[in-house]
């Protein structure tokens, strides 16, 4: 009898050991198909990429690493205008997304009832086609001899335009009008989306409760809708400006040689010259400049408790 | 507080709502007089809330016209109107903290130092310390009071209240009705309260109404709708009823004598709101807490006079104050009766023999047309 009770508590311990080992290990094992693809398609194309930025060579010898960071020095010097008008389109094309897309989003959240799903497709619709074509087309709907150049002449819309600095003449293809309006086109599911989903999270009876509490239907939302919002407004923002700086499909399709941004020096770099470590210098700066951008945006705009 | 003033009265006159076939609230009289504790009680869909919400301003009626005071209010936009809303959910902005929560009213209607009211108004509702926490750092509880105190602090003529204590659990529910009833009580505001609960509606309120599939079955006050039920929906949802089917046979005087089974059953002709016509049907009602039960063998002892029906204990359940019985009795199979322990029977067990008898002034009579079990189970469906 007293051989047979002792029996049992020895059996199980070696057997619990292996278990709880493996379980330690389990979050790990869980997690490795995401390191491995941050490795291979993030973490080594980063490090090939810092390193061909301070390589020095031509073609013919072979690139080398020599620490050179002159370079880093030499892509800013030359094409900080080009930084400069990425920044200034994709912020405009983001100031644009979001007066177009607020009201898009509000709509489809809270105004438009059964009709919500069919304007939601029409909205994702676009991506069903590439962002070639649908670029390509801008070229069509801007084209100097079409209706929307012609009721802009009309208008004289385009003398404001030009004296701004926006168009030339009576073009709106190749300025910096029609750079902006493609990003702008491109990247507003991008803003929409992101907007719609926390609008549409907002307890209705939140408007209620305002317009009960003396708000008029304006000051409810400047007061409860927007601030509400502003997990969409950010991500929406960022989703916008990100992809827009680093773009250069519209300023090669609908811009000029005047228009062109820095995604459009870093592939002529790369494509047409082959000078690679002026081409991975100016992606570094280009990432670097927008990380700092992006933090200090989303510490100034303070959703942290919303999100 | 002045009595003369009714600027706080609620008059509500033939006011109907229609959602295309669906009527949810069948044109509507109500007055609910300035400084009362009012209370709409109902089973979820019965039109309470939807008739709350037409005071409120957030639903426009299909029809009649809404007055606070003497001021016709049908189609002012809730921002104009002088009352304020305790939410079902207290929909309190979940981006500002406590202080500006219950500040936001006071702001909209541009008063610059409102410092001092606040800090009042959240010492008013216990709340003084959690002041700049945000809402979902607060417990239930705590966020009910701050939606009170939101509303309350503008001082509005009527307090709308949209089953305030639904989402508090049994225990603050009892504690928050209680301090509801004091806050009342204290500012003197109108208050309307919306309810499925039966209980909370005749601890807190002066008048209830008591509504039903859009129209209001009775109203009048907690006691007088419990002992004169109009509808057999009022006797069975508020509290529990004994309904038993009887023919009219003769009157004497005040009373009408009538026949159920093979006894003799006496009404007071002024607590019967059916037609009484010889040979007619009504259904006599009694509660369970006024029927005395006495065993089979001591009938005799039972006093001259009372109405008496025999039966057999079908079950019975000992709950403290009281043991809950149920009689099987020839004219109805479940007859309820709830016996204060003071002095227990010990033969008073299933299946003993008993005689059941109260006294004649605590019979109501209802018109027998009427569906017998309305408002049975409704109470289940809607907790």
């Amino acid at each position: 009898m007293a051989t047979a009770t002792e029996a049992p508590p020895l059996a199980p311990a070696p057997d619990k050991k292996p278990p709880r080992k493996r379980g330690r290990w389990t979050p790990y094992w869980l997690l490795l198909p995401g390191l491995l693809w941050l490795v291979v398609f993030f973490a080594l194309p980063m490090i090939y990429q810092a390193s061909t930025s301070v390589q020095t060579g031509s073609l013919e010898d072979g690139y080398k690493v020599t620490w050179h960071f002159a370079t880093y020095w030499d892509a800013l010097s030359e094409y900080w205008p080009q930084f400069l008008r990425s920044v200034l389109y994709a912020a405009a094309a983001t100031v644009l997304c979001l007066l177009l897309g607020y009201p898009l989003a509000y709509l489809i959240a809270f105004r438009a009832g059964r009709w919500r799903n069919l304007i939601m497709i029409l909205v994702i619709a676009p991506f069903f086609t590439s962002f070639l074509i649908r670029t390509l087309a801008w070229k069509t709907i801007l084209a100097d001899s079409g209706p929307v150049v012609g009721a802009l002449n009309a208008l004289h819309v385009l003398d404001v335009t030009s004296w701004l600095g926006w168009t030339s003449g009576d073009r709106v293809l190749a300025t910096p009008l029609a750079v902006v309006c493609g990003l702008t086109y491109n990247f507003l599911p991008f803003m929409v989306l992101p907007l719609y989903t926390s609008l549409e999270r907002i307890d209705g009876r939140l408007h209620e409760a305002a317009g009960d509490l003396y708000a008029k239907p304006f000051t409810t939302f400047r007061k409860v809708t927007f601030p509400l919002s502003m997990p969409g407004v950010v991500s929406g923002t960022l989703l916008t400006f990100i992809p827009a700086a680093g773009d250069y499909v519209n300023a090669e399709l609908l811009g000029s040689t005047d228009t062109r941004m820095i995604g459009n020096v870093i592939q002529t770099q790369f494509l047409r010259i082959l000078d690679y470590p002026t081409a991975a210098a100016l992606s570094f700066i280009l990432m670097a400049a927008i990380l700092l951008m992006v933090t200090i945006y989303i510490r100034r705009s303070g959703t942290e408790d919303l999100v | 507080m002045n009595t003369t003033d009714n600027s706080g009265d609620v008059r509500l006159s033939g006011i109907s709502k229609t959602y295309g076939a669906f009527t949810a609230v069948h044109p509507l009289d109500l007055t609910v007089p300035q400084g009362s504790f009012f209370a709409l009680l109902g089973a979820s869909g019965c039109g309470k809330t939807t008739t709350l919400r037409m005071i409120a301003g957030l639903e426009e009626p299909s029809g009649g016209t809404v007055f606070l005071g003497d001021q016709e209010v049908t189609h002012l936009p809730p921002y104009k109107r002088p009352v304020n809303t305790v939410f079902q959910s207290y929909a309190l902005f979940p981006h500002l903290d406590i202080f500006e929560n219950v500040a936001f009213g006071l702001r909209r209607r541009g008063i610059k130092s409102v410092k001092k009211q606040v800090v009042d108004m959240l010492d008013l509702v216990q709340l003084g310390e959690q002041a700049r926490k945000k809402p979902h750092q607060l417990s239930g509880g705590q966020q009910q009071r701050v939606a009170v105190a939101r509303a309350l602090i503008n001082t509005p003529k009527v307090l709308l209240l949209d089953e305030p204590l639904g989402a508090l659990d049994l225990k603050l529910r009892r504690q928050m009705q209680l301090e509801l009833k004091r806050i009342q009580t204290e500012v003197g505001i109108t208050f309307v309260h919306v309810t499925h609960d039966q209980e909370e509606a005749m601890t807190m309120a002066d008048t209830v109404a008591v509504m039903n599939a859009g129209r209001v079955e009775q109203l009048g006050s907690p006691t007088d709708l419990y002992e004169n039920p109009n509808t057999t929906f009022v006797a069975n949802f508020l509290g529990t009823s004994n309904l038993i089917e009887a023919e009219v046979d003769t009157k004497s005087g005040d009373d009408i004598v009538l026949k159920a089974g093979g006894g003799k059953l006496v009404l007071p002709e002024a607590r019967c709101s059916a037609p009484t016509t010889t040979g007619g049907k009504v259904l006599v009602g009694v509660r369970p807490e006024k029927i005395s039960l006495t065993h089979a063998d001591d009938a005799g002892e039972i006093p001259e006079g009372r109405n008496r029906i025999t039966g057999k204990i079908a079950d019975s359940s000992f709950i403290g104050v009281s043991t809950q019985y149920v009689i099987d009795c020839p004219v109805c199979p479940e007859f309820e009766v709830y016996a204060q322990n003071i002095d227990r029977d010990a033969r008073l067990v299933p299946g003993a023999e008993v005689v059941l008898h109260w006294n004649p002034a605590h019979t109501f009579g209802l018109d027998a047309a009427q569906d017998i079990d309305a408002g049975v189970d409704i109470e289940e469906e809607a907790a």
